[in-house]
């Protein structure tokens, strides 16, 4: 039997379909819950174990490392942080990565939120087309247009800088932002606008002053979407920051496993990793549910 | 009124256009173009030579190598992603009640999804490595020794091995898209299946999978598109574009990389480019005509 008890002032609390369905068929609960919690708890298990093994690993010597995987460190090797983050460059990499995305979240968020206004609230000839061309550049592999990029930013003398990889980088980002928000637009209401003309305010007023304080909610998720994007980022950085100096951090992360072959400082590589993790790891605790929503809507729709 | 329309849709289109138009369509307008000469090493000079790129690639072993590759990928990946994903979900939402610890699964699960592929890349190589790598650390601890190699250099393990990260990666993603189809179900079709006499069982295969088949098929065609753009993580695992493991794992995305940023052959490259995306695009095409099935509203 399924009874909502609904105290006043709270929500409806049910179980969902198939959770009733279960405790009418056949097996008993208690197996079929054993079986889910082990089944559950192993996987859980093979996701957790090689991150904190990451992390074991980046706090031990490097003949500890070498010599079993399994030992824990016999004192906690911060050392290897602070070489990670000075002679492995992992701090230049930081600060480099921070400006880029820097640059290229504001252009992201500023250049879509304009054009998914508009593409929203105004109707003007060839908007469908233009919205459709925009969604069109979910579909196609970055890696088609590597080469031609890549000479495209040489030849625009914009190869290894960082304003070159902000223009990439938000240029990229269009089609999903635009999509996103041109539907959050679509759901703001219409009056305040409307007042605001009568009240004698400008377009732009409107939408500084207006529009864009009430699509925050919007923004935030793209803000959080698109970080993520760009910090994970590898293969645009790669073919075009090839300077030392500039790298980010993902591909110097990158340079510098594929360098342990012959200078070995493990401990440093694996504190690298634990240090680029961290900032991911940080967003991901903040804003768990927010993100899940807004990556599987993503998925989705699309 | 109209004048002022324009003065504010204009300005607010035009920096969108100009960067999309720059940085994305004509690169892909261009590769087309490039997938047609035999443009090789920094010179500027660009040889036209019409489809003599795609007559080789015809006849290119390494590229029919790569391309089975991708085969081989396009069945596994889908089907056991899916699979797990699947089952997780079922498991979610099929006991009685909510299962303990719901929510701290879900956090974990999802988790391997938004850490930079770099790491995940990074740290697998770790995991699979020969002597200090934490697998055949593993094996030789419950005595299965024997099983254990050098996962990233044999070539009947390497594409395995590192689909296996893929996998590892994203079955919470899509464990979470199946949940939400799945709590999506009114409680009422299976109290009507439950007078019916059915089991948990027959409740999923005829109730909830017919409902959330639209999910599947997106999921489906996702991860058949993941297999065709497969190659980030081959580099990455396998340390490097060009390395033996990366050899015996080349799929078509990475032997375009070669042939591109190793070789300097871009009109050969972008000939690669240009087959995959017609692929994709038919692949897309396909699994949407064999997938489509009658959908139900509720």
């Amino acid at each position: 039997m399924h009874v909502d008890v609904i105290q006043p002032g709270e929500e409806p609390r049910s179980l969902t379909g198939p959770q009733i369905a279960g405790a009418r068929l056949g097996l008993s609960n208690f197996t079929v819950n054993a079986v889910a919690q082990l089944l559950l708890a192993f996987w859980a298990i093979v996701v957790i174990f090689p991150f904190v093994w990451m992390i074991v690993t980046s706090l031990k010597t490097d003949p500890e490392i070498l010599s079993s995987p399994w030992t824990l460190p016999t004192a906690l090797q911060w050392d290897n942080f602070s070489r990670a983050w000075t002679q492995a460059h992992i701090g230049r990499f930081f600060i480099n990565t921070a400006i880029v995305l820097a640059g290229s979240l504001t252009g992201t968020l500023l250049v879509s939120s304009m054009a998914a206004y508009v593409l929203a609230r105004f109707t003007f000839p060839g908007r469908q087309v233009l919205f459709y061309g925009f969604i069109a550049g979910l579909m196609f592999p970055v890696f088609l247009a590597l080469v031609p990029l890549y000479f495209l930013v040489n030849n625009l003398n914009l190869l290894a800088t960082y304003q070159g990889l902000i223009l990439v980088y938000i240029a990229y980002s269009l089609p999903f932002t635009i999509f996103f928000l041109t539907a959050f637009f679509k759901t703001l209401p219409n009056e305040l606008g409307e007042a605001a003309i009568l009240d004698g305010a400008s377009q732009y007023q409107i939408f500084f002053q207006i529009m864009l304080p009430l699509a925050r909610p919007g923004l935030i998720a793209m803000g959080i979407f698109n970080f993520l994007g760009q910090w994970n980022q590898f293969l645009l950085p790669l073919v075009l920051m090839p300077s030392e100096d500039k790298y980010l951090l993902s591909q110097g992360l990158y340079f510098l496993a594929v360098q342990q072959s012959y200078q070995n400082d493990y401990g440093a590589l694996f504190a690298a990793m634990v240090i680029t993790m961290v900032p991911t790891l940080i967003i991901y605790v903040l804003f768990q549910r927010r993100l899940e929503s807004g990556l599987t809507a993503g998925a989705l729709k699309g | 009124m109209h004048y002022q329309k324009y003065r504010l849709i204009i300005p607010f289109l035009l920096p969108a256009i100009l960067l999309y138009g720059v940085f994305v369509v004509w690169p892909y307008a261009q590769a087309i173009y490039i997938s047609l000469t035999s443009w090789r090493g920094v010179s500027g000079n660009k040889p036209f030579v019409g489809l003599e790129n795609y007559q080789r690639l015809w006849e290119d072993e390494r590229f029919h190598e790569a391309l089975t590759r991708n085969g081989q990928l396009l069945v596994v990946l889908p089907l056991v992603t899916i699979a797990i994903a699947l089952t997780f979900g079922a498991l979610f939402t099929q006991g009685s009640q909510q299962i303990r610890g719901a929510g701290f699964y879900r956090i974990v699960f999802f988790f391997p999804q938004i850490i930079p592929a770099v790491i995940v890349g990074i740290l697998w190589s770790y995991v699979y490595t020969p002597n200090i790598g934490l697998l055949n650390g593993i094996l030789r601890a419950v005595g299965l020794g024997d099983v254990s190699t050098s996962w990233l250099t044999d070539p009947s393990t390497v594409l395995w091995a590192i689909a296996a990260v893929a996998i590892w990666s994203s079955v919470g993603f899509y464990m979470v898209i199946f949940l939400a189809s799945m709590q999506s179900i009114p409680t009422s079709f299976y109290e009507a299946a439950i007078l019916d006499g059915a089991t948990r069982w027959t409740s999923f295969r005829d109730i909830t999978f017919p409902l959330i088949w639209e999910t599947i098929r997106t999921s489906i065609i996702y991860l058949a598109i993941a297999a065709l753009d497969f190659f980030i993580l081959i580099v990455v695992v396998s340390g490097g574009s060009t390395t033996m493991g990366a050899r015996r794992a080349e799929v078509a995305a990475l032997y375009l990389y070669n042939q591109a940023f190793d070789s300097s052959r871009w009109g050969y490259a972008s000939a690669i480019g240009v087959v995959l995306l017609i692929l994709t695009l038919l692949l897309s095409l396909g699994i949407m005509r064999a997938t489509r099935r009658e959908t139900y509203e509720f």
